[in-house]
C-alpha cells in the first residue's frame, strides 16, 4: 500500500505546483522519482524522457504511466496517472465559474512568470546530470559528437524528435 | 452514442498526432473541437483554454476532460481523457519494458547509452527556452537574481523545489490586479502558458 501512496505524492506534488508550461513538469518529476524516492537512476530517467519525447501526447502522463507501472504494475500506473490529471481536472469542472473570473488575471500570469526562473535552474541542473552521465558512459568525444549531431538535427534541420531519438538508438546499438 | 464515438475519435487523433508536449497540441484540439465537430465556438474555446491555464498540470488533459464532460457527461470526460493519453502510455510501457528486459545485450546497452547525449541536448534547449521566458518577464538582471535564489535554495541548501515554487505561487497572489482599461500591455510579457 505504501508504494501507492508514495506514487500518488510523487506525481501529485509536481502537477500541483506545475505552472509555467508543459515541459516545466520534467525537472519536478525528476526531483521526486530520482532525487527523493530513488525509483529511477539518472540513466533510466533519461531513457524514459527520450522515449517520451519520441512519442505523442503530454510528457507528464507518459512518465507517470510508465513509472507507476514499473513500481507497482497496472495499479501503480493508474494511481500515478490519476494523481497527474485528476486534481486539476476535477477543480476545473467543479470551479469553472470561479475560475472564469481569473482567466485574464495578472495573478495567474505572474505565477507562471515567477515559476519559470526556478524551472530554468532545475532544467539546467538536470542537463548537467545528463552530461555527466553521457561523459562517464561513452566518453567526451562521443558525447560531444552526438550532441553536436543532435543539436543540428533538432534545432537547425528541425527533424522530428522521434526520428532523432530513433537514430541515436540505432547508432548506439551499432557503434557504442 | 455517436457523440461518444466522435469524442473518442477526436481525442484519439489529438493524442496520436500531438507531438512536442501540451502547448503544441492546442491547435490540434482546436481543429477537432471547433472546426471539425463544432462542439465549441472560437470564443468558448479561448475561454476553456484560459480557464485551464489558471490551474497547474498538463493543459491537454484538462481540455480533453472538460470538453468531454461538457459534451457527454462523466462518461464523456473519461472517454476523451483516456483517448488522449492511453495509447501513448501503453506504447511507452511496451517499449521501455522491452528495453529493460534485454538490457544485458550489448546492443541494448549501446542504445541506452546512445540516447543520453540526445536527451542532454533536448534538456539544454528547454533550459534555454525557460531562460528566455524568464528574461522576457523580468529582464536579464531580475531573471538572474531569481535564478541565483533558486540555485541556492535547490542546489546548495537542498530544499524541496515544491516549497520554493509554492512560495512563488503565494507571492503571485499578492500581485494587485490592474484596472481593466490599462490592462493588456504587461500581461503579454508572461507569455503563453500550457
Amino acid at each position: 500500500m505504501e508504494i501507492y501512496w508514495e506514487l500518488f505524492q510523487a506525481f501529485f506534488i509536481p502537477n500541483i505546483v506545475g505552472y509555467g508550461g508543459g515541459p516545466a513538469i520534467i525537472p519536478l518529476i525528476e526531483a521526486e522519482v530520482v532525487g527523493r524516492y530513488g525509483w529511477l537512476t539518472t540513466q533510466e530517467f533519461s531513457e524514459v524522457l527520450a522515449l517520451g519525447n519520441g512519442l505523442p501526447s503530454p510528457i507528464a502522463t507518459k512518465m507517470a504511466g510508465y513509472i507507476g507501472y514499473k513500481m507497482a504494475g497496472i495499479g501503480g500506473a493508474v494511481v500515478a496517472v490519476g494523481a497527474t490529471v485528476l486534481p486539476s481536472l476535477v477543480l476545473m469542472v467543479a470551479l469553472l465559474k470561479v475560475l472564469y473570473r481569473f482567466k485574464d488575471s495578472i495573478k495567474v500570469k505572474t505565477m507562471s512568470a515567477l515559476v519559470r526562473p526556478t524551472i530554468a535552474v532545475m532544467m539546467g541542473l538536470l542537463t548537467w546530470r545528463f552530461l555527466e552521465g553521457s561523459y562517464s558512459g561513452i566518453g567526451p568525444w562521443q558525447t560531444a559528437g552526438m550532441m553536436a549531431a543532435a543539436y543540428l538535427a533538432l534545432e537547425v534541420f528541425r527533424f522530428h524528435p522521434a526520428l532523432v531519438v530513433a537514430a541515436s538508438l540505432a547508432y548506439g546499438a551499432v557503434v557504442l | 452514442m455517436t457523440e461518444q464515438w466522435h469524442l473518442f475519435l477526436a481525442f484519439l487523433r489529438i493524442g496520436l498526432l500531438g507531438y512536442g508536449g501540451g502547448p503544441s497540441m492546442i491547435p490540434l484540439v482546436r481543429s477537432e473541437v471547433v472546426r471539425r465537430y463544432g462542439w465549441l465556438n472560437d470564443e468558448e474555446f479561448g475561454d476553456v483554454l484560459a480557464i485551464g491555464n489558471t490551474l497547474p498540470g498538463p493543459i491537454v488533459t484538462k481540455m480533453a476532460g472538460y470538453i468531454g464532460y461538457r459534451i457527454g457527461g462523466v462518461l464523456g470526460c473519461a472517454n476523451a481523457l483516456l483517448a488522449v493519453i492511453l495509447p501513448s502510455i501503453v506504447l511507452m510501457i511496451l517499449l521501455l519494458t522491452t528495453l529493460v528486459a534485454y538490457k544485458d545485450q550489448a546492443w541494448v546497452e549501446g542504445m541506452r547509452k546512445g540516447v543520453v547525449p540526445v536527451v542532454a541536448v533536448m534538456m539544454a534547449t528547454l533550459t534555454w527556452d525557460f531562460v528566455k521566458y524568464s528574461k522576457n518577464s523580468f529582464g536579464w538582471l531580475g531573471a538572474l537574481a531569481l535564478g541565483v535564489v533558486s540555485y541556492v535554495v535547490i542546489g546548495v541548501l537542498d530544499i524541496h523545489p515544491a516549497l520554493l515554487i509554492g512560495l512563488w505561487l503565494i507571492l503571485a497572489l499578492f500581485r494587485r490586479e490592474k484596472k481593466p482599461e490599462e490592462g493588456g500591455g504587461e500581461t503579454k510579457a508572461a507569455g503563453e502558458q500550457g
